[in-house]
């Protein structure tokens, strides 16, 4: 009796609710599948909706300018933090499976520790003096560097506005400090790579911290944040200054001269070299892995790149977007083919990364700057750097560079600049670095350019070079650099991370490392 | 009863398991393992440019219990599939067995070791 009634109730409950919400429906407009209504005038902000003044149109047009810009800055700087995906597989691919938790750990975590350290003050440092942000909205409170003043010129050093990003909030410098993380990100994670299978953890942590915070943002000031690079052109008429549209010098050469710097510090893996300085080949366990993060990477630069323009109403990105792609695949296809054919008689597919990685490293500087017969020309030599110097690197420098990064980001982050001085083709630039006219390289009519990349690129290598030497050296009086012999045999998984990269597999440790004879 | 212990290619190994059942051996354990011999610069493995030390070689290592009539015939089967002529075919060790037992029907000895048809 009792479930009738209550079936009774609910049904009665039911039918009024069909007949109170029926009084409530809302009057609709007509829909629209094809899109061709939707948005009109009463979109645009103005006092009287629908009917906009002349100075409203032009308020929402100069707003919506601004935000094309600023959804383009961000959403490439996404892309661009993908890239720590890309550099994670690579390395892990390219190293053994002992130490594959670790080597990802550190590129995981350079993410953090970076990020960190530049949100603390390497964004200060770099961008505390840049002025007004032109395609971001203009704000022009990032207006504090400081500079010192010889010879009658101011050359800016470092920036001091915008610790812990206080007293700039603002939607146009946290556009600009999102992108420009990502860009510290990727510098940080290069060392990684040339230093794997045998540094501390503890003294990699340290690193990440200081990277972001000091390392990255005082070159990046001197080329970005309106110092005394940029001003060489202002200064003393050498070009434009020293120009690098995204950072082949700012970013990549900085990476691989730390890479350098830190992979010599530690030494070789155990069983690199034999006694009579001959390298042994030590193969990365996951190709597979290695191949799909260069993927990642080539895509990630599509953002890398074209975003530099911190604007998507400049048009120029669909150039930059076609020479960082060209240039990406005749580093590829020049790199393998010199394998194939002078070296190993193979088409090695670590080297097709490589060259496909330095081909897109070199056209970073250039890529806004030249034509895209240039840019294929640049890829190919950057795709043959990238084999020599590998070799170059690991035979007569004798640094064990399990990746490759110092030649890939290294020398071609010094070719990718000294490679716009010789080739920018004068259609883009006008007024880059404060100087009248658009950038031109020797070739096309302006040498003075050329000399403004070779001292940028040669102040990269020596300042960065000393600092990351100091640093590296104070770390490791402090708490060691690189790991013990034991632990390098076992594998750096489990004695540094505590966690297998792959438990459940097993694996013969011994023979992942070569004797060294 | 005797245990052949046979260290072979890893690439040889199908032919060599489809031609012991054809002569009725159709149990034994196998494994992977890694060894140690002349092989030197044969089948170059060349990473980034370096030749790599062929040395360590992967082998499967196949462990037959046979009944004594049979040792025979899987000896000379084995010789015979596994060979290609090149340095590192493999070796082959007959080593004497104690005891064999089948867990399932607790049966012993040589009559553990009878095929399915057998009687």
């Amino acid at each position: 009796m009792k479930k009738i009634y209550i079936l009774m109730m609910c049904l009665v409950v039911a039918f009024m609710c069909t007949s109170i919400f029926s009084t409530y429906a809302y009057g609709e407009r007509k829909q629209d599948p094809s899109g061709t209504t939707t948005g009109n005038a009463s979109e645009i902000v103005s006092a009287k909706p629908g009917e906009p003044t002349i100075m409203d149109l032009a308020n929402q047009i100069g707003h919506n300018k601004v935000a094309i810009n600023i959804v383009w800055t961000l959403i490439t700087g996404f892309l661009v933090f993908f890239m720590q995906a890309g550099f994670a597989m690579v390395e892990t691919g390219l190293t053994r499976a002992k130490n594959a938790s670790h080597t990802m750990a550190m590129n995981l975590f350079v993410y953090g520790l970076g990020v960190f350290g530049f949100w603390v003050c390497g964004f200060a440092i770099m961008f505390g003096g840049v002025g007004p942000l032109g395609t971001l909205g203009g704000y022009d409170g990032l207006n504090q560097e400081l500079s010192v003043h010889l010879f009658g010129h101011a050359f800016g050093l470092i920036g001091t506005k915008g610790f812990f990003l206080s007293g700039v909030y603002d939607v146009g410098v946290f556009t600009l400090f999102l992108f420009q993380v990502v860009f510290m990100d990727t510098a940080a994670t290069i060392p990684t790579g040339a230093m794997s299978e045998r540094w501390k953890f503890l003294s990699f942590t340290i690193y990440g911290v200081l990277v972001g915070a000091v390392i990255y943002p005082l070159f990046g000031n001197w080329v970005w944040g309106g110092g005394w690079l940029a001003q060489l052109g202002s200064n003393f008429h050498l070009g434009h200054g020293h120009v690098d549209f995204a950072g082949s010098s700012v970013v990549h050469m900085t990476g691989g001269v730390i890479a350098l710097v830190g992979a010599w510090i530690l030494g070789p893996r155990i069983g690199k070299y034999n006694k009579d300085k001959s390298p042994n080949a030590i193969p990365g366990h996951n190709i597979p892995m290695a191949v799909i993060g260069a993927i990642i990477l080539a895509f990630g630069w599509f953002g890398f790149n074209p975003g530099s323009t911190l604007a998507g109403t400049d048009l120029r990105i669909s150039v930059v977007a076609v020479n960082t792609l060209i240039a990406s695949i005749t580093g590829a296809i020049a790199a393998t083919l010199w394998m194939w054919i002078f070296r190993s008689k193979k088409p090695d597919p670590t080297m097709m990364v490589n060259g496909l990685l330095a081909g897109l490293v070199a056209i970073t500087a250039p890529c806004a700057f030249v034509n895209v017969q240039c840019a294929a020309l640049i890829g190919v030599v950057a795709g043959f750097l990238a084999v020599e110097g590998a070799f170059f690197v690991e035979r007569k420098l004798r640094v064990d560079d399990p990746v490759g990064a110092v030649a890939v980001h290294g020398i071609n982050g010094a070719w990718g600049c000294l490679a716009l001085g010789l080739f920018a083709d004068g259609t883009y630039g006008d007024g880059w670095n404060g100087v009248a006219g658009t950038v031109k390289g020797l070739f096309f009519g302006d040498a003075s350019q050329f000399t403004a990349e070779v001292i940028g690129v040669t102040t990269n290598f020596i300042v960065i070079g000393a600092i990351s030497y100091i640093i590296f050296k104070l770390i490791g009086i402090g708490v060691g650099n690189r790991v013990s012999a034991k632990t390098e045999m076992d594998g750096l998984d489990v004695p540094e991370m505590g966690v297998e990269g792959y438990a459940g597999i097993k694996m013969d440790k011994a023979s992942e490392t070569p004797l060294s004879r | 009863m005797k245990k052949i212990e046979a260290i072979i290619r890893a690439s040889k190994f199908e032919e060599v398991k489809q031609a012991l059942h054809d002569i009725d051996i159709d149990f034994f354990t196998y494994s992977d393992t890694t060894g140690v011999g002349n092989e030197k610069k044969k089948g170059q493995q060349m990473y980034r440019g370096t030749v790599l030390d062929t040395g360590w070689i992967s082998r499967r290592l196949l462990e037959i219990v046979v009944r004594d009539q049979n040792v025979r015939k899987t000896v000379d089967c084995l010789l015979k599939v596994a060979y290609t002529g090149e340095v590192g075919d493999g070796r082959i060790f007959v080593t004497p067995v104690e005891e064999a037992w089948k867990i399932r029907n607790k049966q012993s000895g040589d009559d553990s070791l009878k095929g399915e048809d057998e009687k």
